[in-house]
């Protein structure tokens, strides 16, 4: 075979790629740039929620400064800004590339990101205002801001399905049946959440039916497709097991839909609907094993390469996260530790290993890798990387670690009659100060990443011939004769 | 695999599954739960201050649920009587059981601290009566007038010092009497209604 022959096929699948970068390019970068922009606001609004806690005179004059109101910007901001917003980034442009083809109707997609954004921009300025649904996670007006959502992440939505439709591949690799999955799936738990009719604990039940599926139905399924693309991509590896992926997949969409009344154990619903989800949230360690395997033992043996890229640094992270989340949330659902848990910090913070140490470090490793080819540039600083990094890494830390164990404490304070409420408080407070160090340290750390982002896209900043950790290092070698 | 068809039918078939599991069943049952009849509607004046509740979020911080004493001891605390029941729950649209004690339990709140000034005190700056408090406090529910720009059907907060602003006296906005005429409505003390007793028997209790 001639030179020429063997390299035809490699040059037409860098062409695939290249042509399926340049479609999602537009639309990509739109959700990306709105992401940052409320990850940055959602980030300052939650730093400034857990201050308030220790310092509960701090900024109380205005109603749009108040505790409830800033949280509520701050859970918002970050789920459906940062963490909605990027991962359909992601989406927009994994599909393409895994199905070889464009991204069909690019513009509609951007459109779709307009769209979701003016509903954000109005259901958080109606939070702060003072008007919201009072149902937890579904606090957006559902008449006035909701609808933005489901048609804009809607036309983003028919974009990735009609470039399924039209893929050039045959075969459909597990991440696409991950986020296509999540896109069916997020209209239809939001429209049933936020359905005007639901009474008395049936409202409660159905709040938690959605608010736990916003997580396993919508940013699990993203993230943990996002990871399976890129871990083995990455480390140019295929992934561990295919017969595993499509146990986790299905067990996930089956088990993770029944989880809900997990968060009601106790509660006034009716007990079978409870032992339903406590039943199911037990069995997630199925899912959660068979992706946990495929993950970490793609990784065995390849640490080595975390040093030299920042995509697998943070996807791995956020994997080992996912795993982790996902059995101390089967552990936190029995029973006997929930009756010390429930209702404590433990699950503020069980709240942020999911959605950040798993879902938000998942995601600023995909877009490190997807941005230089999206602006077909280097990323300018490995520092500013490396800042990145250590500042997000110590500040979830300093955010999980304190506050689990201090919500454990107040959790057995608060079953013991003998001892008076103030201590349930009291044991808190320690952690409650650590958060908000956490807070600062991670809002640090998103400005840093920010930053970094303006410099690519604004093509500003030293351009680089090799990515960052690549450099070539000069090797000094002894001439062998001085051996002799 | 690779059946576009298979994936969006079976991600559809799960997620239809536990919507009817976990919300279409339970609706069939729970819609002929009836409301006690010891337990009255939301006057105007306490559904206002509902609203006033859930707009500046104080369900984050506050439950309004007691569980089963074989379960916890949510009735030794001192909460109330009895764990609450489906029934309890008729009037709220929508409801607000709440997921967090960073402060008490308030379904039985009226029942407990029945005082109107306390609550208004204690909203105006919750650590003139409670010092170890991390509530916020809620200024803007309030007005500071000049003592002689008092009208009569104005509720004048007895604020002590050094919580009330000097040479000023704290008058309670309508919002502010409103949130306090609804926590003073929270109040579950009848037993458990005939109609909750044998559907929730299995409803509250471990199994």
């Amino acid at each position: 075979m001639s030179r020429q022959d063997a390299t035809i096929p490699f040059r037409g699948d860098v062409e695939i790629r290249l042509r399926a970068d340049a479609s999602s390019r537009a639309p990509a970068l739109v959700f990306f740039s709105t992401a940052l922009v409320w990850l940055l606001f959602g980030s300052i609004e939650g730093t400034l929620a857990s201050l308030k806690l220790h310092m509960p005179e701090l900024l109380t004059s205005a109603g749009w400064l108040t505790f409830g109101r800033v949280r509520t910007a701050h859970l918002n901001a970050v789920n459906y800004g940062w963490a909605s917003l990027a991962s359909i980034g992601v989406a927009l442009w994994i599909i393409p590339r895994l199905v070889h083809t464009e991204l069909r109707w690019p513009r509609v997609a951007t459109a779709g990101a307009v769209v979701w954004n003016v509903g954000l921009v109005i259901g958080i300025a109606l939070i702060l205002a003072g008007r919201n649904d009072g149902l937890e996670w579904l606090e957006m007006d559902r008449y006035l801001a909701d609808p933005f959502l489901v048609v804009g992440g809607g036309m983003a939505g028919v974009t990735l399905l009609a470039t399924l439709l039209a893929r050039q591949a045959g075969h459909l690799y597990v991440t696409v049946w991950y986020t296509i999955a999540a896109f069916l799936w997020f209209p239809v738990i939001f429209v049933i959440g936020n359905w005007p009719t639901w009474t008395g604990v049936e409202s409660a039940a159905v709040n938690w039916f959605y608010a736990h599926n916003a997580l396993g139905l919508w940013f699990t399924p993203m993230g943990v497709g996002a990871a399976y693309y890129f871990i083995p991509k990455v480390l140019g590896r295929p992934v561990y097991s295919y017969q595993l992926s499509i146990l986790g997949f299905w067990t996930l969409a089956f088990f993770y839909a029944l989880n809900g009344m997990h968060h009601l154990i106790g509660g006034p619903i009716p007990t079978w609907m409870i032992t339903t989800s406590v039943v199911a949230s037990v069995l997630m360690v199925i899912p959660v094993l068979a992706v946990a395997v495929n993950h970490h033992m793609t990784m065995v043996g390849r640490f080595g390469a975390l040093r030299y890229s920042p995509t697998l640094r943070f996807v791995v992270l956020g994997a080992i996260a996912y795993t982790a989340v996902s059995l101390q949330g089967s552990f936190t659902s029995l029973r006997e530790v929930n009756r010390v848990t429930h209702f404590t910090h433990w699950t503020v913070a069980h709240a942020h290993v999911g959605v950040y140490a798993f879902v938000t470090m998942v995601l600023f490793g995909s877009m490190y890798y997807i941005v230089p080819r999206l602006v077909r540039r280097e990323w300018p600083s490995a520092r500013l990387i490396q800042w990145h990094f250590w500042l997000v890494l110590a500040g979830i830390a300093l955010y999980i670690i304190p506050l689990t164990i201090a919500g454990g404490f107040q959790g057995l304070a608060m079953l013991d009659p003998a001892v008076p409420f103030q201590r349930s408080v009291e044991v808190t407070l320690w952690a409650l100060v650590s958060r908000s160090v956490a807070g600062v340290l991670l809002t640090a750390g998103h400005a840093v990443f920010a930053y970094h982002f303006w410099l690519m896209v604004r093509r500003r900043g030293p351009t680089r011939e090799v990515p960052p950790f690549h450099e070539p290092v000069p090797v000094v070698y002894e001439r062998p004769e001085a051996h002799a | 695999m690779s059946r576009t068809w298979l994936l969006l039918l079976g991600a559809a078939a799960t997620v239809g599954f536990a919507a009817i599991v976990l919300v279409g069943i339970p609706q069939v049952m729970l819609v002929r739960i009836a409301a006690p009849p010891e337990l009255a509607a939301y006057t105007d004046l306490e559904a206002r201050g509902r609203a006033v509740y859930i707009a500046n979020g104080c369900v984050y911080c506050h439950s309004q649920q007691l569980r089963d004493p074989a379960f916890t001891t949510d009735v030794e605390l001192g909460w109330g009587g009895r764990a609450t029941v489906p029934a309890d729950y008729a009037y709220d649209r929508p409801h607000l059981l709440g997921t967090m004690r960073t402060g008490p339990d308030l379904i039985n709140v009226g029942e407990r601290l029945p005082s109107e000034s306390w609550h208004l005190i204690h909203l105006y700056n919750p650590r003139a009566l409670v010092p170890w408090s991390i509530m916020p406090s809620f200024p803007y529910l309030f007005e500071e007038r000049e003592p002689g720009d008092v009208r009569p059907g104005d509720v004048v907060v007895p604020v002590q010092t050094p919580y009330a602003p000097a040479g000023r006296v704290v008058v309670a906005t309508q919002d502010a009497r409103a949130l306090v005429a609804y926590l003073l409505s929270l109040r579950r003390t009848y037993p458990v209604p005939a109609a909750d007793t044998g559907a929730a028997r299995g409803m509250s209790r471990m199994p």
